[in-house]
């Protein structure tokens, strides 16, 4: 029949071709599937590089370094040091902390408005509201994710300055307040999706289970379903956390944008992130000032990054945790 | 009088030796040593688990695509190793065909269904597709069925008729084994003995294997059974002797319904 | 507790988180109220279709919705290839546990979180410092920066590494829908593992990555930090000509109406306008892709 075993055993040519095309194709998408990775590092080796002069420039180090950053500096000689953001001046100040002080007030304003409403709206979503209520309710709360943040920007510093002015009187129109409800706006579809899923996730066998033992819908609700999925609500919380440390475009409009150490909630504040997208523009390349907002870049990356990579580990142990019951 | 079909005096299509399969450290299946008689049918019998599935799909090297499955022993297709350089996964499923348990038709039309196979192998002119369509729905005793409406959507379909559009899908490549995992375990009595008439009528042509649950199925459409149990192969024979003189005692335990 | 106490205690439950609910739907509600009472009533054909005047107090906004299209078609041209082959290879093609798809999978999650503004520095430092620096050493004269300087590809790029995560969440999400037993039918017919790919999963999938295109429409096009320093600009008299040139900018145009306006009083009808039309274009845009979304996930659910 066939030849002898020697020559039959190699493959004929179209075969070949095959294979060597399909091995191509499988090299391409693979190559193409780095993209993410080299993303990544290139985000933070580029912001990185233009933040370096901080540390190697003598011309840059004459006007700040790490202490000056970080620590209190008494500009003038026998008066107290303090914190200082001041780059446009004849001696230009880079203090970190009025900004650092800034955004975290705004995020503790954003954070006390959209923990609640979004953990509280993801339960009655999951666990209380009617089946048809939940298919409209989920959509439509996802659709607040998809307003730009400059139109949120402008509401808020429209709208909702105004409001809150008029009901609290503060003496700053533009403050922590107003830029943090406004924030919470874009922080709660955040914490909303992501609790949601991870109650939705919770097997029904726990919610029948508990049931049938008596129990009611609500204390199925806080008694069973919350702490089973209690991980993936972290994980939302350390997201929407995440998000409000980085937003831009609502605090640039809404907060006042004056880098103020102070812990009074109504005066206006300055946000690292704010800061980049105000003063980039007006910067000399290279110089000391443009250094200075790539480090604040690469402090955002920084702490995105540790808080992304926390809240993948909550929901990576959600997710063993119902694999380990289904 | 038709004379009964002698197994043993027929060419081997496909044979293993030896064979044994793995899923990461457990063997699904063990040594087994099984012949495939040129144009017979072949029915896998044994409960669930035995490990009949896994071997139907070690043919066409369709365990292949199951992460983790590992084969060692050796399967051949006309005496020759279908792991050897002269094939691949590729080309031994052109050569040995499969239908799965559940009807699995692609969302297009009922002709594009038929022409999927041909269309990957190159052959684009619609008048050449369109022969071989037809003879392949013939050949699955569909064409009457179907032949006003090839170009409406195939998921339209009964079940029954679903299943067939599958065989013929297969039949299209025109292979020249053709494997089917219980092709009939979905379906109502009806459709299942349309199913098992085409199998009598396709034996004329192909070699079959055919994994069942049913054991008068086996017994109806099969000229040889072979009986799995936990991985092994306990018995083969001619399925006649089977189903009234096996010489194991769990086979017969079995083919009686004593359990499985 | 007592069942009458138990029973109260849980319709006031129920009734706090549905009030928390009732919140976020309000809030929207009345945003969206807002923007269409102010804006609707201004938007005409000509607004539409002709360019600022007058500072920017009078006129139309032609030019930024121009500047906006052009750039996230850019946008969807550079980032659709690569997010629908990522999802390709972390759904299709990677190994089970492998290493690489992990840190894919690692990767695609982080760059979901990076703040825009850090996406608008690395676009300055990595697309127009570096890259477009050594386009300009190439190829400009000395002296001259035709390539290194803000353009219109460059915050388009800028942009689709934003969007890369949505469309590889949402094509993934699609690829997952495909039954398994389709792509067992083809590979049994002899077909390999592209031909596969080309001609069952990905028309099958389409729909879902469909979905992805159109969410990363609607979040490139919203996004005003990124493009800052890497495209965009506050006002231009000419249409950009080609890819080099900037551009004006919806959302931009919100921001520098809202802020930076001499005259507030007489630019606010402009700016409701303007915001009402951004928000006109996403909303449509994310209200099809959710469209889309739920009807594929019900398939997909019936279908299982």
């Amino acid at each position: 029949m066939a030849g002898t075993g020697e020559e039959a055993a190699r493959p004929s040519p179209s075969m070949r071709r095959r294979q060597v095309r399909e091995a191509a194709i499988q090299a391409v998408i693979t190559l193409v599937a780095l993209t993410g990775i080299a993303a990544v590092v290139l985000i933070f080796v580029f912001v990185a590089r233009e933040a370096l002069p901080i540390f190697t420039s003598p011309e840059v180090g004459k006007e700040t370094d790490l202490a000056r950053m970080f620590l209190p500096q008494a500009w003038r000689a026998g008066r107290p040091a303090f914190f200082s953001w001041q780059p446009v001046s004849d001696v230009p100040k880079y203090s970190m902390v009025p900004l650092f002080v800034g955004t975290l007030k705004v995020t503790a304003v954003a954070m006390l408005v959209s923990v609640p409403v979004g953990v509280a709206a993801a339960l009655f979503t999951s666990e209380f509201a009617p089946r048809r209520l939940r298919e409209v309710l989920k959509p439509t709360i996802e659709l607040l994710a998809g307003i730009p943040s400059v139109v949120l920007g402008f509401f808020a510093l429209i709208v909702l300055a105004t409001v809150l002015q008029d009901t609290f009187g503060f003496t700053s129109r533009l403050n922590a307040v107003v830029a943090g409800i406004a924030l919470a706006l874009t922080v709660v579809p955040v914490i909303f999706t992501v609790s949601e899923d991870a109650l939705t996730a919770v097997p029904r066998s726990y919610r029948e289970a508990s049931l049938a033992l008596g129990a009611t819908r609500w204390e199925t609700a806080f008694k069973v379903v919350l702490p089973a999925a209690a991980p993936g609500v972290l994980a939302a919380v350390v997201l929407g956390f995440g998000r409000s440390i980085g937003e831009t475009m609502i605090v640039l409009m809404a907060s006042g944008n004056a880098a103020m150490t102070t812990f009074s909630f109504g005066d206006s504040v300055r946000t690292l992130p704010a800061t980049i997208a105000a003063e980039m523009g007006e910067v000399v390349f290279g110089g000391a000032h443009y250094a200075v907002l790539f480090f604040i870049g690469v402090e955002l990356f920084l702490f995105t990054f540790v808080l992304n990579t926390l809240a993948a580990a909550f929901v990576k142990r959600v997710v063993r945790r119902m694999a380990g019951t289904a | 009088m038709t004379s009964i079909p002698h197994p043993a005096a027929s060419a081997a299509k496909m044979e293993t030796r030896r064979l044994e399969i793995r899923y990461g450290a457990k063997a699904a299946v063990k040594d087994v040593s099984l012949t495939l008689p040129d144009r017979q049918v072949t029915a896998l019998i044994g409960p669930s688990g035995c490990g009949k599935s896994t071997f139907l799909r070690a043919l066409n090297r369709m365990n292949d695509l199951i992460p983790g499955s590992s084969a060692s022993g050796e399967i051949l297709l006309d005496g020759r190793s279908i792991y050897a350089g002269h094939l691949d996964a590729v080309e031994l499923r052109r050569r040995v065909g499969m239908v799965f348990q559940k009807s699995n038709p692609f969302p297009k039309s009922i002709f594009e269904n038929v022409a999927y196979g041909l269309r990957i192998g190159g052959l684009s002119d619609r008048r050449e597709l369109g022969e071989r369509i037809e003879r392949s729905l013939r050949s699955a005793a569909l064409w009457d069925e179907v032949k006003d409406r090839l170009a409406e959507s195939a998921m339209g379909l009964s079940g029954g008729q679903q299943q067939r559009l599958c065989i013929a899908r297969a039949l299209a490549v025109e292979p020249e084994v053709l494997l089917m995992d219980e092709p009939a375990s979905a379906l109502d009595p009806i459709a299942t003995a349309k199913i098992e008439d085409l199998i009598h009528e396709l034996k004329v042509r192909y070699t079959i294997a055919i994994v069942t649950h049913n054991m008068q199925q086996a017994a109806r459409v099969s000229d040889q059974t072979a009986f799995f149990y936990m991985g092994e192969l306990v018995e083969v024979g001619p399925t006649e002797q089977i189903f009234t003189t096996p010489r194991q005692q769990r086979t017969e335990d079995y083919v009686t319904g004593k359990f499985g | 507790m007592s069942v009458a106490s138990r029973k109260a205690v849980g319709a006031g439950l129920t009734l706090l988180t549905g009030a928390a609910a009732a919140l976020v739907v309000a809030m929207l509600a009345v945003i969206l109220v807002d923007v269409v009472r102010g804006g609707a009533g201004r938007v005409s054909w000509e607004f539409l279709t002709s360019a600022p005047e007058e500072g920017m107090t009078a006129g139309g906004i032609f030019p930024a919705i121009y500047g906006t299209a052009v750039m996230t078609l850019l946008m969807t041209v550079a980032v659709m290839p690569v997010g629908v082959l990522t999802a390709v290879y972390l759904h299709e093609y990677a190994p089970p546990r492998s290493r690489m798809a992990a840190l894919v999978r690692v990767a695609v999650t982080n760059l979901a979180g990076v703040p825009s503004i850090v996406f608008g520095l690395f676009g300055l430092g990595f697309f127009i410092q570096f890259a477009g620096g050594a386009l300009d050493r190439a190829l400009s004269p000395p002296g001259e920066l035709h390539y290194g300087r803000p353009a219109l590809l460059w915050a388009a790029l800028t942009l689709a590494v934003l969007t890369l995560p949505v469309v590889i969440v949402a094509t993934e999400e699609a690829l997952r829908a495909v039954p398994r037993e389709h792509r067992d039918a083809s590979l049994a017919l002899g077909a390999t593992r592209s031909q596969t790919l080309a001609r069952v999963v990905l028309p099958q999938a389409l729909p879902g990555i469909l979905t992805g295109a159109i969410l990363a429409v609607a979040r490139g096009a919203g996004e005003v930090a990124p493009i800052l320093f890497t495209g965009v600009a506050y006002f231009l008299p000419e249409l950009p000509g080609s890819v080099w040139s900037q551009f004006m900018h919806l959302g931009y145009h919100v921001y520098v109406l809202a802020t930076q306006s001499p005259d507030v009083e007489a630019t606010r009808p402009l700016l409701y306008a303007t915001v009402f039309v951004l928000l006109a274009l996403t909303f449509a845009l994310n209200l099809v892709a959710i469209a889309i979304r739920t009807r594929t996930r019900r398939k997909a659910a019936a279908g299982h």
